[in-house]
């Protein structure tokens, strides 16, 4: 596919804006720009056309199963968009007037009502852009709370070793030390080894539960109420609420700082990476610590992003719970749930589960005594995997488990769907044995084959150079 | 897996050749380069910094992961190898003679193993 | 659990939207893992955990319903046709067919493009974008997107940080709401943040001269600023390296297709709100933050990055690259814990600016530029109001009035103009390509009424 920069011509320009109706007025010679402006120039034809080969070469929920663990790819309503695209919400500037944006107010209201309540929570802001950005904002309320009290020893931040790499990056970037806790042999956080680690310098621990493995901890209560002992306050990463929601709330389980992914657990597209939301909850004393638009509301408090957030995302997760309701919520949990319990039951016995044993949304399998048989690796079989039509799971996370293949059916998935995609696994498990060397050529149907990632780090080339 | 004699060896796989003028170089040894994988990027420390015997004082980047060198020796940087910055393949192609560091005023060292008693630890499988 | 389906109204049935499995299908998916109800699924849950009934949320509601209720909430909404008012949120003119190519499913609903052979349909728009952005700023390499504007500023800073430069200098004549981000993301990392004071509206030189110390990180000024105005960017650029410091523009990206750039100037990092390329005002999001650096910088930006490359065919091929610098590798060792961004909004940039072209942008520029000069003249041509600031301006400018701006705004707002921004010192009005001189002349006319 060629870049529009291959495709330019000089002179080619599409016909948007009418003739200047005012006297002009230039930028004085001083501040004129004095390098060439190296854009592309096309005919509306021409980028029209541009944009459908590079769409022919994307894949997305509505090309093929996509059982990404941990990103929860359900299907994205298409009326959540169409609500989100209307003028009423995409053409309002955000410093408008109080009384000309009641219905903006109303959504964040409806949205903070509804999401405390999923959560178990008091109190709610939709500034974080993302999730690690939510993770960042939570940190910084527990920073925030301890400095109110004086209580600066606290500096150190729990996180068991099997967490998402955004956990001790948010920490770091809070300005905490990261402690890792181990992970039992039952994928679990260590009961023993927590308490080891916990201590007047602990500032919280972060978890998420079910956990990375899709695992739910039994001991939960233990753990939160452990922390909560120390001094320290508790975290709960929302990355995996779909498994949970309606059945378990992260504020009963003693969490007191709750993140949210409303671009995986409540419907809003990825994007190709975003824009997410990571609105985040707290139990109400830390309310008055919550991030606001300073500007608009005043104060000397924290701030993690300009105006109020990701505000047409918020939308759209708000029709979307409007849509579910709350026996919806619930449902879309335990089938989230269910399927993947299904899927995980139809491969188990061919694939090998380091976890035998119910598990969440969510499931890992290892390839390790795969490799060591065949040669043939997690990335092998996930690559093999595109040919057949269906987006890889998850690959080499958690970083706790070798050669790891992460599945997320989500609710949204039908049994048919569940069925193919564990004939087309046991088929690659089978093929590893009989032609290990196909698998590792794969894929052969995309439109590249496997890139040289090495040449892409050890020699970067980051943009089309317009002076060849 | 190559294991000069003339260098001494550290249990992070570092090597460490000390100089008849009292000098000394520092590299990763074969079965690092070997672990690591291919190396796209190395993060090297400056001229005149100081560094610590057992603390890291460089970073090796493979596609999917960052490694750090920790040093054998305390002392003062006096020549870095600029090569490897712009080819860190050279640590795959020979670790023995891709040297990052030579360091001077050298005051303290960790736990150093010959070559030999490196080989039969690497050989371990750590 | 309750049996969805018992005691429903009647109306039509649905078990949870958007969920294919029929309740056979269910019972057969259940019998399979040998389990005989759905409640044995969550076993390991502690009893006093489990939420007991429903959560007190509403009904669930048909599609034709959602849209109702939703559009019910939309129109207690006001739109108002024309927009003077900038401060941040800018309403440029936004070509039909971007809406229509940045709504296909495709580019939509894709995840991340980790895997590279599905995915070189997006990492190739990245790539793209990236070199528009080079383009637009001057600047050697851009990443594939940060949050917005503010977050940018902090992630710049945070990139020119090190063990013996620990303090961020930040004009105040940026935008309120940056200083605030920088200033948190500050808090976080326990770096210094100093305010470099304004003078006459612009960035006070002589005192940033003497603020700088061996301790000076980077120097942050917003590019035209918060009040409308064109700084010295290269002079304050000049002061700043002198003491060793990095320095940072934040700019608005239509006025850089006129605007001396940042790379111009001497910039170390080049960063900005997207959203004026092609993004609706939204409330305030989601927007798009833009982040560029010099060459030597490259591996200290935050964020996702695309590289070229070829396969094993050794076609030309495209990857995410350098991600040795990510949280996902690095772990607490990452300089950001950034993962989503705002690929879709950069993805907006890009087609926005295709459509545009360098002709396009250069107009809306000049366009914007020229009606605001037009509108400012005409404004202060009426007796009380006055230019709160001499000097160079892009398309927004700060009026003194004698007359309580909420009167005259007010008379605008009955004529469906949202006027300028009121300050504590006036009025901060904007000017896009957008707005008709006809809309203007309408909107001195209220404005002279309002002032008698």
């Amino acid at each position: 596919m060629e870049l529009l920069f291959e495709k330019s011509v000089p002179g080619r320009h599409c016909f948007i804006l009418p003739k200047c109706d005012v006297p002009r007025t230039g930028m004085p010679a001083e501040f004129k720009r004095a390098i060439p402006l190296d854009l592309p120039e096309m005919s509306e034809t021409d980028v029209s056309r541009h944009y459908t080969e590079l769409c022919h070469n994307a894949f997305g929920v509505n090309c093929g199963f996509y059982p990404l663990g941990s990103c929860t790819m359900k299907y994205n309503p298409r009326i959540n968009e169409e609500i989100a695209a209307m003028p009423e919400f995409t053409c309002i500037h955000p410093l408008q007037p109080s009384e000309t944006v009641r219905g903006c107010r109303l959504v964040i209201d409806k949205a903070e009502k509804y999401l405390c309540e999923i959560t178990g929570t008091d109190a709610m802001t939709f500034q974080p852009a993302a999730g690690a950005h939510g993770e960042f904002t939570g940190l910084l309320l527990i920073k925030a709370y301890h400095l109110s009290r004086n209580d600066t020893k606290r500096k150190k931040i729990i996180i068991p070793d099997s967490a998402h790499g955004t956990n001790p990056a948010s920490a770091s970037m809070a300005g905490f030390q990261t402690v890792s806790v181990p992970s039992g042999k039952d994928g679990c956080v260590d009961i023993e080894k927590l308490s080891e680690v916990l201590g007047d310098d602990t500032a919280g621990l972060m978890l998420t539960n079910p956990n990375t493995l899709g695992l739910f901890d039994k001991n939960i209560l233990k753990i939160t109420k452990m922390v909560h002992d120390s001094g320290g306050l508790t975290y709960y990463d929302g990355a995996n609420l779909n498994a949970i929601m309606g059945v378990v709330r992260p504020g009963d389980m003693g969490f007191d700082v709750v993140h949210l992914n409303l671009h995986k657990t409540f419907s809003t597209p990825h994007g190709g990476g975003g824009p997410g939301s990571g609105p985040v909850g707290c139990k109400a004393f830390l309310r008055e610590f919550l991030p606001k638009c300073t500007y608009t509301e005043g104060g000397n408090g924290l701030q993690v992003k300009s105006f109020y957030g990701n505000f047409l995302v918020v939308v759209k997760a708000l029709a979307y719970i409007l849509t579910l309701g709350a026996e919806g919520i619930r449902e879309a949990a335990s089938t989230a749930v269910l399927n993947a319990n299904y899927l995980m039951s139809r491969i188990s016995e061919t694939y090998e589960m380091p976890y035998r044993h119910t598990c969440m949304h969510e499931f890992v399998t290892s390839l390790e005594s795969l490799k060591k048989e065949t040669g043939v690796s997690a990335l092998d079989v996930a690559k093999s995997l595109i040919d057949w039509g269906m987006h890889p799971p998850t690959m080499y996370f958690p970083l706790i488990v070798h050669e790891a293949l992460m599945f997320e059916p989500t609710e949204t998935e039908s049994k048919q769907t569940l069925d193919k995609a564990a004939d087309i696994l046991i088929k690659l498990y089978k093929e590893a044995h009989e032609n290990p060397s196909k698998m590792k050529e794969a894929p052969t149907k995309a439109y590249i084959r496997r890139p040289d990632e090495v040449r892409a780090a050890r020699s970067p080339i980051l943009r089309y150079d317009h002076s060849k | 897996m190559n294991y000069p004699k003339d260098r001494m060896y550290a249990k992070t796989h570092e090597w460490v050749r000390f100089e008849n003028d009292g000098t000394a170089s520092i590299g990763v040894s074969d079965f690092a380069q070997h672990e690591l994988g291919e190396l796209v990027f190395v993060n090297l420390p400056m001229k005149g910094d100081i560094l610590k015997s057992g603390e890291p004082f460089a970073e090796v980047e493979s596609v999917k992961a960052v490694s750090d060198v920790i040093s054998p020796v305390t002392g003062e940087v006096e020549d870095i190898n600029e090569a490897l910055s712009d080819n860190p393949q050279m640590i795959n192609e020979d670790a023995n003679t891709a040297w990052f560091v030579k360091i001077k005023n050298i005051s303290d060292r960790t736990e150093l193993m010959d070559a030999g008693q490196y080989e039969e630890f690497a050989a371990k499988g750590d | 659990m309750p049996d969805s389906t018992k005691n429903l109204p009647q109306r039509v049935i649905k078990l949870g939207s958007y969920i294919p499995s029929t309740k056979a299908e269910r019972g057969e998916m259940l019998s399979a893992i040998g389990l005989s109800d759905i409640n044995g699924l969550y076993a390991d849950v502690p009893d006093s955990a489990m939420f007991k009934g429903l959560l007190d949320l509403p009904e669930g509601l048909s599609e034709l319903e959602v849209r109702r209720k939703m559009t019910e909430i939309a129109k207690q909404n006001r739109v108002f046709s024309t927009i003077l008012r900038g401060a941040g949120s800018y309403d440029h003119y936004i070509p039909s067919i971007v809406k229509f190519i940045t709504s296909k499913e495709e580019f939509v609903t894709a995840y991340t493009p980790y895997q590279a052979e599905l995915s070189q349909g997006i990492l190739q728009s990245i790539f793209e974008y990236q070199t528009m952005i080079c383009s637009l700023t001057g600047m050697d390499v851009s990443n594939a997107s940060v949050y917005d504007g503010a977050t940018a500023a902090a992630e710049a800073a945070a990139m020119c940080v090190n063990a013996k430069r620990r303090t961020v200098l930040i004009s105040d004549t940026a935008h309120p709401d940056t200083i605030s981000v920088v200033k948190t993301y500050c808090f976080g990392t326990d770096t210094d943040v100093i305010i470099i004071p304004g003078k006459d509206g612009k960035t006070d030189i002589s005192a940033l001269e003497s603020m700088l110390t061996e301790t000076s990180a980077a120097v942050y000024i917003q590019q035209p600023n918060f009040f409308g105005l064109i700084e010295d960017a290269a002079r304050i650029g000049e002061i700043a390296h002198s003491s060793g410091a990095k320095f940072i523009m934040g700019c608005n990206p239509i006025s850089l297709s006129i605007m001396k750039t940042p790379a111009e100037c001497g910039a170390d990092v080049a960063v900005g709100e997207g959203q004026p390329l092609g993004i609706p005002m939204s409330y305030g999001g989601p927007y798009l933050g833009f982040m560029a650096a010099e060459k030597s910088m490259m591996r200290h930006l935050p964020g996702r990055i695309v590289g070229e490359t070829v396969d094993s065919d050794g076609n030309r091929a495209f990857v995410l690259t350098l991600q040795a610098r990510e949280q996902h590798i690095r772990r607490e060792k990452a300089s950001s814990n950034i993962c989503s961004n705002q690929a879709l909004c950069a993805f907006t940039a890009a087609v926005y600016m295709s459509v545009m072209g360098p002709d396009g942008i250069r107009e809306a520029a000049e366009q914007s530029m020229s009606k605001a000069h037009y509108f400012a003249e005409s404004l202060c041509k009426i007796k009380g109001i006055s230019m709160a600031n001499s000097g160079c301006y892009f398309n927004e400018f700060l009026t003194k009035t004698e007359t309580d701006p909420a009167l005259i705004l007010k008379k605008l707002e009955e004529a469906g103009i949202l006027g300028g921004l009121p300050l504590k010192d006036g009025i901060l009005w904007c000017v896009t390509e957008k707005v008709e001189r006809e809309k203007l002349d309408e909107a001195v006319d209220i404005v002279r009424e309002v002032c008698k």
